[in-house]
């Protein structure tokens, strides 16, 4: 057994989970971890805000399938990751949080820049660990990325005290660990399955939500394969984007509040809808009574305490969402009969897929416009995710994806400023493909001094911010439920985001039209420049359609407010 | 709304009593009363919660207990098969002689016990399920109670099964 200090396991522990990055901002409390860093491979991504780094490994996460890390020190250092936390883990990203702590005897004494990062992450954590000595380090580390990346994913948090990480012990460095209290199980019950195949090829109508479940098991084929078999049409949470490719002839795009046509009046009308990796969010599903109200679901989750949870199911499947599929399709095709569908249904997907794809506005740079531009700019092979807000919304019903690996978007906590530090994540994940965030003036706002990083680390990322000078979706109910009483929706007209983009070393760009758009996005890919094109939209576009809150899906405004 | 106990094993570490009671806080579940203790020869506590809850809110007690790494183990108890006690201790007024003599005849229709007597004060023990606690001290209020404390339900079933 190794005799070292606390942050000489730190390192090792890490570079044994095969860290590639840290992403984090330095502080007082993880100076001896900064100085055992020096001799690491590992690559520090050092950040302008912790909030930022959180996001980036968090981007790191989704993109690459493996835990991204963030490291910070104590008190404000910690206390500015629970907005990334909290993000990463509503939408059960693995991120590994590691915070600095001052030394055990000071802990409790409200010492400078002391904070209880465990009580204030507990509610916005799958776990978290305070080390209690040196030797816990190792063990506590591979508890981490282990929990983090086992069963649904989340965010872990390890805070470490200083003295922890100056104090020596002889380290063990576990293969495994266990817990009497966590048993991730992914393996779905057959009978669970046989249960669910009888009731899927009964069906006259039955319909499919996946949710980011289905995306993170990466079910896409056998999601594909499935639906077909069944004839049944694929509508998505946010979440679950890219679970089945976007033209696809049976995809219905997405579901809810700003879901599209096709999902919104045809989810309503199974008799029999299976729900894939998706936690029946209310911005899913609507009012509960307009909720597909005529149909018995089946639930498949791998985590048992989202069944029954907001929605009743009548077969449930706890479990990898790929091998339910796939267990499901199988047992499907050893049925023999298979029930009458309503063939109706089908041939309405493609008139009311038109339907959605024609609400735009007269403006000239309509916001889903914007989206098809980028969409045409941007390369097959290539990542884009979201910011939070009008725009997001847009990206989700119009910006189109053949599977998994294309699309990401702060879905259940919302995180206005995720974009771009998540892009940067991205980026350093997959340096191999462009990566763009659209955006909005008021989310790129809250986050834009990373684009700092973007220049200087060498991760170049294109932003496309569809600037309409207010918080839009709040102007957007203003302007639908609050008649037109506008209240605190203005933004200062300041930067110019062009010429912000400029003073951080990066191309700055002030498009006009959709040609300019798709230009200024083909150069900074080609040329490899974190790019800012700044589109102005207009202030007084909705998003269409929309379910006005508490109303049920087929409530749906299709415009002239 | 219906009372249920639930009984679960913990990891018997700084912090866990917290994680639990927070998680009460956050989803909003209504704890009657909540006992900690460590289990004889294993590195676990038990600990027992009276909830007021509807089913599907029960339901999700249960799992998002089990969801959390610390607990080993949950059990909704089944209200048939369950023992249950608490202990009540009391302090009562009574410098009246007759309320006195009421105050011990009732401690002793409650099989309790007497633990201390001074001038004015009278400190007795009950122990019992809850409903019979709760019927005590509809009795017992009347003479005068100085101060109590209640030790929230212990609880476990009858016959071959157990919470491991």
């Amino acid at each position: 057994m190794p005799d070292m200090t606390g942050a000489e396991a730190y390192v090792k522990a890490l570079e044994k989970e095969g860290v590639e990055y840290i992403f984090g901002v330095t502080g007082a409390a993880i100076i001896p971890i900064c100085d055992e860093l020096l001799k690491s491979k590992m690559r520090y991504v050092g950040g302008v805000h912790e909030q930022g780094s959180t996001h980036m490994a968090d981007g790191y996460a989704r993109v690459s399938g493996r835990p991204g890390v963030v490291q910070v020190t104590s008190g404000p250092g910690a206390t500015n990751i629970v907005t990334g936390l909290a993000t990463a883990q509503l939408d059960s990203s693995p991120v590994v949080a590691l915070t600095g702590q001052v030394p055990l005897s000071m802990v409790g004494t409200d010492a400078f820049q002391e904070v209880d990062i465990i009580g204030i992450t507990a509610s916005v954590t799958k776990h978290n660990i305070q080390v209690m000595e040196a030797v816990e380090i190792p063990h506590a580390i591979k508890s981490a990325f282990y929990i983090s990346s086992t069963g649904r994913k989340g965010a872990v948090l390890v805070d470490i005290p200083k003295d922890t990480q100056t104090n020596r012990a002889e380290m063990v460095f576990p293969d495994k660990v266990e817990f009497r209290g966590y048993h991730p199980s992914v393996e779905p019950n057959p009978q669970e399955i046989h249960w669910a195949a009888t009731l899927l090829s009964k069906a006259r109508r039955p319909v499919i939500i996946a949710g980011g479940g289905a995306v993170a098991s990466g079910a896409t084929m056998e999601l594909v394969e499935l639906a077909e078999m069944l004839q049944a049409p694929v509508a998505h949470s946010l979440m679950g984007k890219g679970a089945i490719p976007s033209t696809h002839p049976l995809s219905l795009g997405l579901c809810g509040m700003h879901g599209r046509c096709e999902a919104n009046y045809i989810v309503p009308e199974a008799d029999v809808l299976l729900v894939i990796g998706s936690r029946f969010s209310d911005r899913t599903t609507g009012s509960l009574s307009g909720f597909a109200p005529n149909a018995r679901i089946i639930h498949i989750d791998v985590d048992r305490s989202e069944i029954d949870k907001n929605v009743d199911s009548i077969t449930r499947i706890v479990g990898d969402a790929k091998l339910a599929i796939r267990g499901i399709r199988e047992k499907i095709a050893q049925q023999k009969a298979m029930g009458q569908r309503d063939e109706a249904l089908i041939k309405r997907i493609a008139e009311l897929r038109a339907q959605t794809n024609d609400l735009n506005t007269d403006s000239p740079l309509s916001g889903p416009e914007v989206i098809k531009a980028i969409r045409r700019a941007m390369p097959p092979d290539s990542i884009v995710v979201t910011d939070v807000g009008q725009h997001q919304m847009w990206a989700a019903q119009h910006y189109d994806v053949r599977g998994p690996g294309e699309f990401f978007t702060s879905g259940g906590l919302g995180t206005m400023g995720w974009g771009t530090p998540a892009a940067i994540g991205a980026k350093a994940a997959r340096p191999d493909l462009p990566v763009l965030n659209i955006s909005g003036d008021g989310s790129f706002a809250m986050t834009e001094n990373n684009l700092a990083l973007a220049v200087d680390e060498g991760f170049p990322i294109t932003v496309v911010i569809l600037n309409n000078g207010v918080f839009g979706m709040v102007a957007q109910w203003q302007r639908l439920f609050y008649d037109r009483r506008y209240s605190t929706i203005k933004r200062p007209k300041h930067p110019d985001f062009a010429k912000l983009a400029e003073t951080y070393g990066a191309v700055g760009v002030k498009a006009e039209s959709m040609k300019q758009i798709e230009t200024a996005i083909k150069r900074s890919i080609s040329e490899k420049q974190t790019t800012v094109i700044d589109v102005p939209i207009d202030p007084d576009e909705n998003v269409y359609p929309m379910i006005p809150p508490g109303m049920g899906l087929k409530d749906i405004l299709l415009g002239g407010a | 709304m219906p009372l249920h106990t639930v009984s679960f094993l913990v990891e018997n570490r700084p912090g866990v009593l917290f994680k639990v009671s927070n998680l009460f806080r956050r989803r909003g579940y209504n704890i009657q009363s909540l006992t900690v203790g460590p289990v004889e020869g294993s590195p676990l506590s038990r600990m027992t919660v009276v909830v007021d809850a509807e089913s599907r809110v029960l339901n999700q007690i249960v799992e998002q207990l089990d969801k959390m790494v610390d607990v080993v183990k949950v059990k909704r108890l089944d209200p048939i098969r369950t023992l249950s006690r608490e202990l009540l201790l009391i302090k009562l007024k009574t410098s009246d002689p007759m309320a006195r003599i009421e105050a011990v005849n009732t401690v002793n229709t409650y099989h309790g016990l007497i633990l201390d007597v001074e001038p004015d004060i009278l400190i007795a023990e009950v122990t019992g399920p809850t409903d019979e606690i709760d019927e005590f001290l509809k009795k017992i209020g009347p003479i005068g109670i100085e101060e109590m404390s209640r030790t929230g339900v212990a609880a476990i079933e009858r016959g071959n099964i157990k919470l491991a």
